[in-house]
């Protein structure tokens, strides 16, 4: 068996080394998550930022079903995706069966439930403390939700970065819709397990590494720009 | 009202985001076609090996989906491969029967082995019979790693408890262990609990983790294994594509294809042997 030393330094070897395989690799699995986040973050922060500021028949429905979500399993999705995708499904005549296309799909759908749930929580707290402040002045509640997202940036930085931890680390569902093609659709997970199929393991845990390095950075990179001013300018928060 | 939002970095920053990264840019149009194989042919790296000499005369690029062959056979039957290439001799029958394949062509063979434990506790080390071998396995109650995945090679483990007239999941006692996994999955597996599994030769000299396990039982004739290349009917697959999956067909089983397939060796010794030559 392999310990953990030796694996740690073949992660470093590794991006040293900046094998091409492998920076594709890692490109894909960035393009491919940051791609889904950034759909999922555009739908769902605007929607959870609505759920926190209308009243509507159906609101605790939709809440329930984004928070029950939460729990989605990627496998399912993947296959729910493939028998929409195959060609002998009802979406087949778009041909995006394994293609990194369908992998951002299946991990939008992933994080999609996410985002909205949690910017939903955040926004919640905002819109009670700031909502009759921002209706006084003006703001119609569809307006609102700008603001509120405005105020409640940092929770809707998490909400994203949530998002995007799901995308980048799941492997069930781009497994399934992705056919993990070697430079095509093969991401940063879809390597590992193929690598711990071969019994490579201390190759695949050095992969490993580099993925939550990259994962960190990622994270880190969000924080430090969200960090900007601290308060609206819209409102003077006291 | 002007927009606040679209003023504020975090804002530009998810913008930013969404500019630079187009949904997954696919790269230009070469020709492309998908080959639904086997995981056998991927892990042990013979597809790596010689496909891309295929892409270089031809210009075609190949997609491999690498899966059991049950699963292979069920992607290709849903239209989603343009060719197969796999080894259940009784899956493709049936494949064929169903009017999914249009012809089926032995490209190579290798052979099974019975894999074990160092201390090969059944006694059944250099012994040739893989069904007796098999009912010592049993009668030890020593531990077993199955596939239950459905593939070729799991296949004929279900074949080969069936000769030896054994029903090994009912026996009970915990030695007989399904794991619903791949080759390399059961390999880890059986590494990791000492146990005895059957393995296709290649993907078995291509595995990094063998610590303690050694080859128990080897050149019994059941356990031939032959890889088929399945062209798709257009009848009932239309939208495969049919001129370069041929393509990739014939020269698969051309003096050329053959010669790339009889040269790929891990540490001197052949993994995958050309369909013409002698099988034991």
């Amino acid at each position: 068996m392999p310990n953990l030393f030796r694996p740690a330094a073949d992660a470093i070897n590794l991006v040293v080394g900046l094998d091409a395989d492998l920076l594709h690799v890692i490109a894909l699995s960035l393009v491919i998550s940051l791609s889904a986040t950034a759909v999922a973050a555009a739908l769902g922060l605007p929607l959870g930022a609505a759920l926190a500021i209308f009243r509507f028949r159906g609101r605790s429905l939709l809440i329930l079903l984004a928070n029950a979500l939460l729990g989605l399993p990627p496998v399912v999705v993947g296959l729910a995706l493939y028998l929409l995708l195959s060609r002998s499904g009802p979406l087949g005549f778009l041909g995006i069966l394994f293609t990194p296309t369908a992998m951002v799909v299946a991990q939008f759908l992933l994080a999609l439930p996410i985002v909205a749930a949690l910017s939903h929580r955040a926004m919640e707290g905002v819109w009670r403390d700031f909502g009759d402040d921002l209706l006084v002045s003006g703001a119609s509640r569809g307006s609102a939700i700008p603001h509120v997202l405005s105020i409640g940036r940092r929770g809707a930085l998490t909400a994203s970065l949530a998002g995007f931890g799901r995308s980048i680390s799941e492997v069930g569902a781009i497994l399934i819709v992705g056919g993990n093609i070697a430079g095509y659709t093969r991401t940063m997970t879809t390597t590992i397990v193929l690598e711990t199929s071969k019994g490579n393991l201390a190759f695949a845990l050095a992969l490993g590494f580099v993925l939550i390095t990259i994962s960190v950075l990622v994270s880190a990179c969000a924080f430090a720009f969200a960090a900007g001013p601290r308060r609206s300018r819209f409102l003077e928060i006291p | 009202m002007k927009s606040f939002l679209l003023s504020h970095p975090s804002t530009l920053t998810i913008l930013g985001l969404l500019a630079a990264c187009p949904v997954a840019a696919r790269t230009a149009e070469a020709e492309t076609i998908v080959l639904a194989s086997t995981t056998s042919v991927q892990d042990s790296g013979l597809l790596v090996h010689i496909l891309p000499l295929f892409t270089k005369e031809t210009g075609i690029e190949v997609h491999v989906i690498s899966q059991g062959t049950g699963q292979a056979l069920a992607t290709a039957a849903h239209g989603d491969a343009d060719l197969v290439l796999v080894h259940d001799p009784e899956a493709e029958a049936a494949f064929m029967a169903a009017g999914h394949g249009l012809t089926r062509t032995e490209i190579a063979w290798n052979d099974f082995i019975i894999v074990g434990p160092d201390a090969d506790p059944a006694h059944i080390a250099g012994t040739h019979d893989a069904v007796a071998a098999l009912r010592m396995i049993a009668e030890a109650r020593a531990p077993f790693v199955s596939r239950g995945d459905k593939s070729g090679t799991d296949a004929l483990e279900k074949r080969l408890w069936k000769a030896a007239e054994l029903a090994p999941a009912s026996i009970g006692g915990g030695w007989f262990r399904d794991i619903g996994g791949g080759m390399g999955a059961a390999l880890n597996a059986a590494a990791a609990m000492r146990a005895y599994t059957l393995s296709d030769r290649g993907t078995w000299l291509s595995f990094g983790n063998k610590a303690g396990m050694k080859i128990e039982l080897e050149g019994d004739r059941r356990l031939l294994n032959r890889y088929d290349v399945i062209l798709l009917d257009p009848r009932k697959h239309p939208e495969a594509k049919q001129a370069p999956a041929n393509q990739l067909a014939t020269w698969l089983e051309s003096p050329e294809g053959q010669d790339a397939i009889g040269h790929y060796t891990i540490a001197g010794e052949r993994l995958f042997h050309p369909e013409a030559d002698p099988k034991p």
